[in-house]
């Protein structure tokens, strides 16, 4: 009886410990929320997104912030996408268990973790500096780099989903292997690779170590790629550390703005490819 | 487009059509082929040329300092004098610290949601856990600068260093001033980042035990923490550390988060409470503004550090989480 | 270096740019000292709107000002902390002062008002050597009868980038403290031997305001616009002085700059009974070859145009224009700036 006593006793503790971790966890979490929500939302106006960000003491947006992230992620995405999807193919519908893929395999997954500011020094070295200035250019690569892992592991992960017997009945019909890739393959997991490249835009819109001393920032609006070009994070680090209340105000605005982002691409993403499993 | 090709050769005489058409066929299939293999090859081009970089980057501080780069306490832009050992510190505190408290948070985690969750709130808190993992770090940067710290000078820090004064260990671990920022403080951030990774893999780990096992364990009378404890966690314990180490190699390049809550000061010092820096917080930093070659090349040869200490941890860590999917095959 | 590979590739990717004619308005680039960013970004925001031309300065430090200016990543640098003549002969910059300022000690301490605490160098020096850590020592009550100054730990803010605030007001402890010239010394960067480093005068001026019991330095524009408590100081004359644009242009005016190459003045402890002990001159780094002859002609009619209007708004935050003496004698310097064709880019 006493034994048995023990081991309720122990369970009991073990399962409530269990429930605490769960609710201080989760507790933090929506802290956070709720305090970016608070203190983000009171900035909100129609200005963060009309006017440029402002001098100290004056009144001004995010708007070249915003319209640097987007075109620095929209040109990362064009470089990373294509070159991860076909890597991600070559994966997945040849090289499955050739040498190649293993370590293809081995390394983009420790690239998928890496961390991004070491992307940022490399782009430096081999971008900024050769090139003589900071750059939109430069930013874009530096994300294309971080976009890459994230949409060869999707596509991976989602052609081998497909099952075999399509591609053979494709192959049986006479159709060549790229043919079958192409039309049989893709089209079975365009899903899951529009889930990729979701995932992978989610990645960088919040990336601020790379952008740092590759696009620098810019005070103005500036179209210019060989230009130095503003971004939403780098805006926010610089104006959360900044002694500006109004500055502070924007950054958590900012922050907001990227975080509503990043939950809609994720929700997105995983409604797109509802009951897929990924690890 | 091939059938069509076929039946078009097929209804004509001649077999060099046919053949020409296959041929085409053959070209167009060996060009996909080598220009997949080459995007596959390019990645691997794109690690060694990272690594290429960092190494030829870092080469004149190595030079000027050699294997003393890595134990030296200096930092130095007067004298260009540099040493990588407070950023090591600074780095590995703040991630020990994440992990002491993330580990047991995140397994607690993960138990609740495959064994004690209602069944109704199971995938609604999953899925919310999940996307807090994609949140950016900067937001909790940011978060951590105005909301967390002034908390912490205020209410936390005072109460440690006094509570701990007298205790011979503790008290210099615990030693004030109260900064409010500090490797405490960038460390408990750095828990709350990766919490939901470590959540959440580790459930998806859970989830990798056969049903049969945990029915046996209920069926001759286990405890839900006897199930665990004996069956869940010897079968999954690969995947868990696995989990873990890849959680730590977040950590570890952690930039942003850090870098609003450290105190960027290059000591190292052994009250928690104190500033320091970590290896990519010294970078954000300082990269823009050195001077010098030297300078510049020492911020370099510190993410080459960087590099191969994630590296090493990752490395680790797939390798285990690999073992668990074959296992789980 | 791997850059030389790639070198051709940038050459090759800017002549392309050059061909689809990237060019919109004229922007000009600058990067570097912190401490005049206030001002700067005031003109640049008033140049902007009278010319349609604007300046995007990024405030990262003296120090990143000078390696950005030395790579030519920017069309010019600034710096709090002069370069030396045979510096600029090396890198072949030209430097001038554009504004005087003043970095005040600034300090968060319930109960006491700005200009209300007194310190003297010695003190600072040895609260910044982590010597003094509480707010009650002797050495600050003495000068402070009257505060009601509580025990509480001294947190000490310092600059974590290479800072031109930095070199001048380590130049100044130098001045006044042995101890702090033997273990520290002065420098854009130094070791520090207490508290926490913070990014640029804004990161100072953060943390002062958000921890209880720190102490910092910033330029004076910071400590005013973000209301932060300031301290008066005890100058070289042994008076008690507080900031303020009659005690900056009180140290700034003996200054001789007619006779000093590359205009290399430092002006911390000057006397003068009202002299401001940590004013510094913050200057602007620009090549005498400029790669990119459009941009550097624009930034000397910029920085021509501030001289000639944009005094008023300099005082409004506390900066001292430079003397029209001086002006001129800047504006002649700037014809050591030419263009391929050997003419000066400056419009005189």
């Amino acid at each position: 009886m006493s034994l048995y006593a023990t081991r309720r006793k122990r369970n009991s503790l073990a399962t409530s410990l269990a429930w605490a971790a769960a609710l201080f966890g989760i507790a933090w979490l929506f802290l956070i929320l709720a305090s970016l929500l608070y203190e983000g939302l009171r900035g909100l106006s129609l200005a963060v997104f009309t006017e440029m960000t402002p001098p100290p003491g004056s009144k001004g947006g995010l708007l070249n912030a915003i319209a640097g992230s987007l075109v620095m992620t929209a040109i990362g995405v064009a470089i990373g996408t294509p070159l991860g999807m076909l890597a991600g193919t070559y994966m997945a519908e040849y090289g499955r268990y050739t040498k190649l893929a293993m370590v293809v395999r081995f390394i983009n997954d420790i690239l998928l973790s890496a961390p991004s500011i070491v992307i940022g020094l490399f782009v430096y070295e081999v971008l900024v500096h050769p090139m003589g200035h900071f750059s939109g250019v430069s930013g874009a690569v530096a994300l294309s780099l971080l976009v890459i892992p994230v949409v060869l592991r999707t596509t991976e992960d989602m052609l081998l989903l497909v099952p075999g017997s399509m591609r053979e009945a494709a192959a049986a019909l006479g159709a060549p292997r790229s043919h079958v890739v192409a039309h049989v393959a893709y089209r079975a997991a365009k899903a899951g690779l529009v889930t990729g490249v979701l995932l992978a835009v989610a990645r960088v819109s919040g990336e601020t170590a790379p952008l740092l001393f590759t696009a620098l920032n810019n005070q103005f609006w500036s179209s210019d790629l060989l230009a130095p070009m503003a971004s939403l994070p780098v805006v926010i680090f610089q104006f959360a550390l900044s002694p500006y209340k109004d500055w502070q105000q924007l950054a958590w605005t900012g922050a907001l703005l990227i975080t509503a982002a990043v939950l809609a691409l994720s929700i997105t993403a995983r409604a797109l490819s509802a009951g897929r499993r990924k690890s | 487009m091939s059938d069509v090709a076929l039946e078009s050769a097929v209804a004509r005489p001649a077999v060099t059509d046919r053949a020409k058409a296959l041929a085409g066929i053959a070209l167009l299939d060996r060009i996909f082929f080598q220009v997949t293999r080459a995007a596959a090859v390019i990645v691997l081009v794109i690690l060694g040329g990272v690594i290429l970089s960092l190494v030829l980057g870092s080469l004149p501080a190595l030079q000027a300092f050699g294997p003393g780069f890595l134990i030296s306490q200096s930092w130095n832009p007067v004298t260009e004098k540099f040493g990588a050992l407070p950023a090591i510190y600074g780095t590995l505190v703040t991630s020990g610290v994440a992990m002491l408290i993330a580990v047991p948070v995140g397994l607690g985690i993960a138990t609740f949601l495959t064994e004690l969750c209602p069944h109704r709130l199971r995938r609604p808190i999953g899925i919310a856990i999940e996307l807090l993992a994609g949140i950016p770090s900067i937001i909790y940067g940011i978060w951590g600068l105005f909301v967390f710290a002034p908390f912490v000078q205020t209410y936390v820090q005072p109460g440690l260093i006094s509570l701990f004064s007298d205790v011979p260990v503790l008290s210099s671990l615990f030693a004030g001033p109260p900064y409010g920022i500090g490797m405490l403080t960038a460390g408990f951030i750095l828990a709350i980042m990766v919490l939901p990774f470590i959540a959440s893999i580790s459930r998806d780990v859970f989830e990798t035990v056969p049903p049969v096992l945990k029915e046996a364990a209920a069926g001759i009378g286990c405890t839900t923490w006897e199930m665990m404890r004996y069956v869940v966690i010897p079968y999954t314990r690969v995947g868990v550390i696995g989990g873990v180490m890849l959680a730590l190699g977040r950590a570890l390049g952690e930039t942003m988060a850090v870098t609003f809550v450290i105190g960027n000061a290059h000591k190292v010092s052994p009250s928690l409470l104190a500033p320091g820096t970590t290896i990519s917080a010294t970078i954000a930093n300082e990269f823009t503004e050195a001077v010098g070659d030297v300078y510049t090349s020492s911020l370099i040869a510190l993410g080459l550090i960087l590099f191969l200490l994630t590296f090493v941890v990752l490395a680790i860590a797939r390798y285990m989480l690999m073992r668990l999917e074959r296992k789980a095959a | 270096m791997i850059s030389r590979i790639f070198t051709r590739a940038a050459i090759a990717a800017t002549a392309f740019a050059a061909m689809t004619g990237a060019a919109l308005a004229l922007d000009i680039s600058g990067a570097g000292a912190t401490f005049p960013y206030p001002i700067y970004a005031k003109w640049a925001e008033t140049y902007k709107k009278e010319t349609g031309n604007g300046l995007n300065y990024q405030s990262i430090g003296s120090g990143g000002g000078i390696k950005q200016i030395k790579a030519r990543t920017v069309t010019f640098g600034a710096s709090d902390q002069p370069l030396k003549a045979e510096d600029l002969q090396a890198a072949n910059l030209i430097q001038w002062p554009q504004v005087i300022g003043g970095i005040v000690p600034v300090v968060n301490l319930d109960g006491v008002a700005p200009g209300e605490l007194v310190l003297d160098g010695p003190t600072l020096a040895k609260i910044f050597l982590g010597e003094i850590t509480s707010w009650d020592d002797a050495a600050i009550k003495k000068l402070n009868a009257k505060a009601k100054l509580s025990a509480t730990p001294i947190v000490v803010v310092h600059r974590s980038d290479g800072s031109g605030t930095t070199f001048n007001f380590t130049n100044y402890l130098s001045k006044v403290s042995d101890d702090w010239k033997t273990k520290v010394g002065e420098n854009s960067a130094v070791e520090w031997p207490a508290g926490i480093g913070a990014k640029g005068n804004e990161g100072v001026a953060n943390n002062v305001s958000n921890t209880k019991g720190a102490i910092g330095y910033v330029e004076y524009a910071y400590a005013k616009q973000n209301k932060l408590t300031y301290t008066k100081m005890i100058n070289a004359a042994g008076k008690v002085v507080a900031p303020g644009l009659e005690s900056f242009q009180s140290a700034a005016a003996s200054a001789d700059w007619a006779k000093s190459p590359g205009f290399y003045q430092i002006i911390t402890n000057e006397p003068g009974a009202k002299s401001w002990p940590i004013s510094a001159a913050t200057f602007i780094l620009l090549p005498k070859d400029s790669k990119d002859e459009a941009a550097a002609a624009e930034a000397l009619k910029f920085f021509g145009w501030a001289f000639a209007n944009g005094g008023k708004a300099a005082e409004e935050l506390d900066y001292i224009p430079m003397p029209k003496t001086v002006v001129e004698l800047i504006k002649k310097s700037w014809g050591e700036v030419k263009g391929a064709d050997g003419k000066a880019l400056a419009a005189h």
